[in-house]
């Protein structure tokens, strides 16, 4: 079995996000790390490797972005993935979430994997519907939110909390799943990992070199034009107690709480 | 023809509450364009369960019966062909799970634009326009579609309409479904996990996420919510780790609340928690983090140890209510 992590870098949490106003694109400078949901897609992978219940030869990261995502493809390989692959080109920036899903569904195909996983959503401008998009460019099945996964004779048994409460779901292999935050606590790499990290395999390629024409990605290929940013209506800040001492601290909750008659 | 398709979820005979605010909003969107929104729903529906989304403006629907409930990706066959076949421009769905699923695949099926997380759609110059805050709710994108769009709404952003008397014209529609898409299969739906616990009707809430660290730190909830005369709800990362009964979860999946005080402990406050509380009369939030984004819309903000701080207010609860 071969399972294919899809991964992201995204800004570092601790670094304010920004638009940039004259292109619309999300500002790409600071601090960029792998999207912390991914690690519970790679948690996921290699879990199913450890297990007793499929033979897994590979696991692949796989990425798209400019040529600073390789630190997070690094953080992958740190955590226990074979080798990586990333796609980079000029012409996918300004992609929407449409064209990337179709763009990784390329270098995806080019890969043959079993089982493709991968966050249940990205900390910076697109959402957990990424997963969605490249499944039916794969023409696999697929579920996202999964916070339980079994692997069995070619299929897996998946549970998901939907709308209704929580659905077990049988999906034949090769699928596509997103998985939850609540799937697994990942593991830290280590030292001798992380130092070993740069030596793993990395195949970088262009979007001729996975067919994908220009005009079918970027701006040319996005079907969503953004624009307009506007900032949202303005909240009021509510007070903010640092708690020192916490006897003063709750007696000042407690005369915020009663002040609005909560209290009686 | 142009037109609008919304998806209409429904479950034991009634229909999710979010998909009909979708089904409202798209007939709104419709009336303002000059043209008209349809619906779609899937599996087991009466011709009166599906002929009343007339009541919230929809003139027709589209009832694939026979295609299994539950699960997106047969959802996405049928909308896409009843798009195709009928030509319409635009899909939109309410907030929730199958919604984000359907409209991402649906978008990839038929090669269109898709905006998730909408809260406000307009009709500008015969076209829509979605809005979308991005960023932690920073900032609000507006997107428009070079051909087809796709509109998912967040969760409670589109108002259910007053329903009227109308009745919808009701279309048998017949469905080939992808290969791909019957190769899910659903095993068991709805399994509710933990005891059944009202919230809802709840003045007070005390809400507990991770930051209480384990199970038992619900505990000090528990003692703070019977303190005030309230009742204890979670986020769904602590629901799904089987810390505490999914009915009282709050959020994308799960409930909406508008309680005078929600007291949020240990909780950073993403956008999926976010959305099912927001309306709440009185939002206070202690968290060891300053930096968690709960911080930024509640009314009151403690930046401290909860294992610290609960205990002790809990006693202070007591003895100024006597």
């Amino acid at each position: 079995m071969k399972i294919c992590v899809l991964v992201k870098e995204v800004p570092d949490a601790a670094v304010e996000k920004r638009i940039d106003p004259s292109t619309g694109r999300m500002d790409r400078s600071g601090e960029r790390n792998l999207n912390p949901y991914d690690t519970h897609a790679i948690e996921a992978a290699m879990q199913v490797r450890e297990g007793p219940d499929v033979e897994v030869e590979e696991i692949v990261a796989v990425t798209m972005g400019p040529p600073t995502a390789v630190r997070a493809l690094h953080k992958a390989v740190s955590l226990g993935v074979d080798r990586s692959v990333h796609l980079s080109d000029d012409a996918l920036a300004g992609s929407d979430v449409a064209a990337t899903g179709f763009a990784l569904a390329k270098l995806l195909a080019r890969e043959s994997p079993d089982l493709v996983l991968l966050g249940q959503q990205s900390d910076d401008g697109e959402c957990y519907t990424i997963g969605a998009v490249v499944a039916d460019h794969l023409q696999m099945p697929s579920l996202t939110q999964v916070i339980k996964m079994d692997v069995a004779a070619g299929a897996l048994r998946c549970e998901r909390q939907a709308e209704y409460g929580y659905d077990t779901v049988e999906i034949e292999l090769p699928a596509v799943i997103s998985v939850g935050d609540a799937i697994n606590e990942p593991r830290y790499p280590s030292l001798k990992a992380i130092m070993g990290a740069k030596k793993k395999p990395l195949d970088a390629v262009g979007i001729a070199d996975v067919g994908i024409e220009a005009d079918a990605v970027g701006e040319a290929g996005s079907k969503v034009v953004c624009g307009d940013f506007k900032a949202p209506p303005q909240k009021a800040v509510g007070e903010i107690i640092e708690d020192e001492d916490t006897a003063e601290t709750v007696e000042k909750i407690v005369a915020w709480l009663d002040e609005r008659k909560l209290l009686s | 023809m142009s037109g609008i398709l919304a998806f209409a979820l429904h479950y034991e005979g009634a229909y999710n509450k979010n998909s009909l605010g979708g089904v409202s909003e798209a007939a709104r969107q419709a009336q303002a364009l000059g043209t008209e929104a349809h619906a779609v729903v899937v599996g087991d529906v009466s011709d009166e369960l599906a002929a009343s989304l007339g009541n919230y403006g929809v003139t027709k629907v589209f009832r694939a019966s026979g295609v299994p409930e539950g699960l997106a990706q047969p959802v996405v066959d049928v909308m896409a062909q009843v798009m195709r076949d009928n030509g319409h421009d635009y899909a939109l769905f309410g907030g929730g799970l199958l919604g984000f699923e359907i409209g991402a695949g649906l978008a990839a099926r038929l090669n269109a634009g898709v905006t998730m997380e909408v809260t406000q759609v307009n009709a500008v110059d015969g076209k829509l326009t979605a809005e979308r805050p991005i960023h932690g709710d920073s900032s609000i994108s507006t997107s428009s579609y070079k051909e087809r769009g796709i509109i998912i709404g967040r969760l409670n952003a589109f108002d259910t309409a007053a329903p009227s008397d109308a009745q919808s014209e009701v279309q048998d529609v017949e469905v080939a479904l992808s290969p791909f898409s019957t190769k899910a299969r659903m095993v068991k739906r709805g399994e509710a996990r933990g005891e059944e616990i009202d919230i809802e009707g709840a003045d007070y809430l005390v809400a507990g996420g991770r930051g209480l660290g384990k199970p038992e730190g619900f505990e000090l909830c528990e003692a703070l919510a019977e303190a005030l005369g309230g009742a204890v709800a979670a986020t769904r990362a602590v629901v799904d780790a089987g810390w505490y009964p999914y009915s009282t979860q709050i959020g994308q999946t799960g409930k909406t609340v508008s309680p005078k005080l929600y007291l949020a402990a240990g909780i950073s406050g993403a956008i999926q928690h976010k959305v099912g509380f927001q309306s709440s009369e009185n939002i206070v939030a202690i968290n060891k983090d300053a930096n968690a984004p709960i911080f930024e819309y509640s009314d009151l903000g403690i930046v401290g140890d909860l294992n610290k701080i609960l205990p002790k207010l809990t006693e202070a609860v007591k003895a100024k209510k006597g």
